[in-house]
């Protein structure tokens, strides 16, 4: 167990394999490289808002609003593409992660200056996001392809060595993100203010200004998810996402990333998104129906938080547990 | 999850309130902001103030209401249950499909509370028995039950009610009362007599204070948050009974989201999200606050969507409110 706790990302790296296995034996296809490169595109988005949320339940909070962010975003890059079509299309996903980067900003000031608990802060963020879409939208209206410009919708197709863009930006956020939680002092400072906060004040770290800085880096990841998804969906509306931030919750549990703060890493923030994107490309393939998709991911998030309780590490709690049955 | 995470919470210099810190409560405060609303909708439409349309208003919240009652105490305890909506679909789902066959209205009842029952069991089977957070393991069972309803549900919709079924979500007991609206009031005296009347109600507040020093007070910690997770199941089982009665259909997208509206609920009725603390009064005024706002705006031809920010806004407005007034009041005390 001790070897397995250690290793949780190869735990969960052999669980995924485990399934592209058992279908593969089921549909020989379904290992085809084609295949596995439209899984890898179709999750790209989940990996990109699972490792921004992964930072922010490190530091101890949670992002509720990415969903509704992203909807924003994307609704807002979709507008100004469909009204303005000689706006060059290189610009928009710099201002879908700015305008990300200020939602996030938002509900980072209400966590870091009025101290107001950040369950409920992304709460009412998740609704006035969501609520903004429709009047920015003027009335709730659509954006369909045909409003959209052609370089707008091929941007994150275009294939670069083999991989669509959009795989390659969750790519290089994975390794971004990977080298920024590993050697900078503001990546540590995460995982030090969510295991410990009190410890963390007296090392000497900020713990509001860290939370804060979390939740920026979320919104400004979920702020480029936007555009991604508008583009890859090549339709924009009010209901976009909705749902999705559990979800991304979940990539993030399953990937072993502690909901009380401090634990978690970039590779698993990766296989959480991995194993849930597996799992929904599998069904069709295996003809379960569809309707399947939410039950066997709610159980495959009850299994993993099991899991990963069991190997957790126990501490005095353990004491406590057993003079209790004992009585 | 301030800096103060972890550290003894301060405890005030007396037990007693004074009736300045009497008049400053949370409930109060709501209640203000509820009569604001109440002036000024019956200012902005001249249809507010009619009996039968603040009667029509009531039903767009009694349902979560009725839930945000059981949701207050199970927060209290520092639990939560994010699961509440997709409880309330399985069992329209589980309903329906008995009704397909041709359950009576009683049966139907029975299944529906059932149902309820069962999920909040296995949602507190899970954080009470294998110890695991409960907002993690909501999130899980969120999706299963809502997976499950589609998986018997489909695309499809059940509709054969039998009619005497439809008396729960759409009949009055007496004049403009509604019986949903009476179920949520009586309800709410229940609740909150056990609250804050009994030993059990007393036990909530010590265990969402300081789990450990409740179990070493000799309270059985697990027992009573199961039997809280059992309640809010019971009462999505309730909720569910009251809105499938109401519309006479079962969609597997039921509900859909309520989980935030009730925990927006909750909290907006002076809940710390942390546990510890809130009253059902809060919660009830909340409740008729979010009525108002909803049925006030509806009337002012409003979307939805749109009120969602008002909703989303009043949530974050209402509970920084105390903090800024404090941070007001202390800076011009340092500054002078």
């Amino acid at each position: 167990m001790g070897f397995l706790a250690r290793n949780r990302d190869l735990v969960l790296a052999t669980v995924i394999l485990g399934l592209i296995i058992i279908v593969t034996a089921i549909r020989p296809t379904y290992i085809a490289p084609s295949n596995l490169r439209g899984i890898f595109n179709d999750t790209s988005i989940l990996i990109i808002l699972a490792l921004g949320q992964m930072i922010v339940i490190l530091s101890r909070c949670i992002d509720l609003s990415v969903a509704a962010n992203l909807a924003l975003t994307g609704m807002i890059v979709a507008m100004i593409n469909a009204t303005y079509p000689e706006f060059p299309v290189l610009l928009l996903p710099l201002i879908a992660a700015a305008a990300g980067f200020g939602l996030g900003a938002f509900n980072g000031f209400f966590v870091w200056k009025v101290g107001i608990p950040p369950i409920v802060v992304t709460l009412g963020t998740l609704a006035i996001y969501r609520g903004m879409i429709f009047i920015v939208s003027g009335g709730g209206t659509w954006v369909n392809s045909h409003e959209m410009t052609p370089g707008f919708l091929a941007l994150p197709r275009t294939v670069f060595l083999g991989l669509p863009l959009l795989s390659w930006t969750a790519i290089t956020i994975g390794v971004a993100v990977y080298l920024f939680m590993r050697f900078t002092r503001q990546g540590r400072a995460f995982h030090a203010v969510g295991g410990n906060p009190v410890a963390a004040v007296y090392a000497g770290l900020d713990v509001g200004r860290t939370q804060f800085i979390a939740f920026c880096i979320c919104g400004t990841l979920a702020g480029l998810a936007g555009y991604l998804w508008i583009s890859r969906f090549a339709i924009a509306y009010t209901e976009i996402a909705a749902g999705f931030e559990l979800q991304v919750v979940a990539a993030c549990v399953i990937g072993g990333v502690a909901i009380a703060g401090g634990i978690g890493t970039v590779p698993g923030a990766i296989l959480g998104a991995l194993f849930i994107g597996v799992v929904n490309n599998a069904l069709p393939v295996i003809h379960i129906s569809p309707f399947w998709q939410n039950a066997v991911s709610g159980a495959a998030i009850i299994t993993a938080v099991v899991i990963n309780a069991r190997q957790g590490t126990r501490g005095g709690r353990l004491i406590l547990r057993e003079s209790h049955g004992g009585t | 999850m301030a800096v103060l995470d972890g550290q003894p919470r301060p405890i005030p210099p007396t037990i007693r309130p004074t009736l300045g810190q009497r008049l400053m409560r949370w409930e109060v405060l709501l209640l203000l902001v509820a009569l604001a609303i109440f002036v000024f909708n019956a200012n902005a439409s001249p249809y507010f103030l009619n009996p039968y349309n603040l009667s029509d208003a009531t039903f767009n919240f009694t349902e979560k209401a009725i839930i945000a009652l059981a949701m207050a105490l199970l927060i209290i305890a520092a639990e939560i249950d994010l699961s509440v909506a997709a409880m309330l679909a399985l069992a329209s789902t589980a309903m329906g499909a008995a009704a397909e066959i041709g359950a009576g209205t009683p049966v139907l009842i029975v299944v529906g509370l059932a149902t309820g029952l069962m999920c909040g069991a296995f949602n507190g089977f899970l954080v009470t028995r294998l110890g695991l957070p409960s907002i993690v393991i909501t999130i899980g069972t969120l999706t299963l039950y809502r997976g499950l309803a589609l998986v018997v549900l489909g695309d499809g919709v059940y509709k054969n009610y039998p009619d005497s079924f439809a008396w729960f979500g759409q009949g009055y007991v007496w004049w403009v009362f509604s019986f949903e609206f009476v179920l949520f009031l009586v309800l709410a005296v229940i609740f909150g007599v056990v609250l804050h009347l009994t030993v059990f109600g007393r036990w909530l507040y010590a265990i969402g204070n300081n789990p450990v020093g409740a179990r070493f007070s000799g309270i059985r910690v697990e027992r009573v948050k199961f039997s809280l997770f059992l309640l809010t199941g019971l009462m999505s089982g309730v909720a569910s009974i009251l809105l499938t009665s109401r519309i006479g259909a079962t969609r597997p997208n039921i509900a859909f989201g309520w989980e935030l509206e009730i925990i927006t609920l909750v909290v907006l009725g002076g809940v710390a999200i942390l546990g510890g603390s809130g009253t059902i009064l809060g919660v009830v005024i909340a409740a008729f606050v979010m009525g108002l706002v909803t049925f006030g705006l509806g009337l002012l031809n409003v979307p939805g969507i749109v009120m969602l920010i008002f909703i989303g806004g009043l949530l974050i407005g209402v509970i920084s409110l105390p903090v800024a007034v404090e941070r007001l009041t202390r800076g011009r005390r340092g500054s002078g």
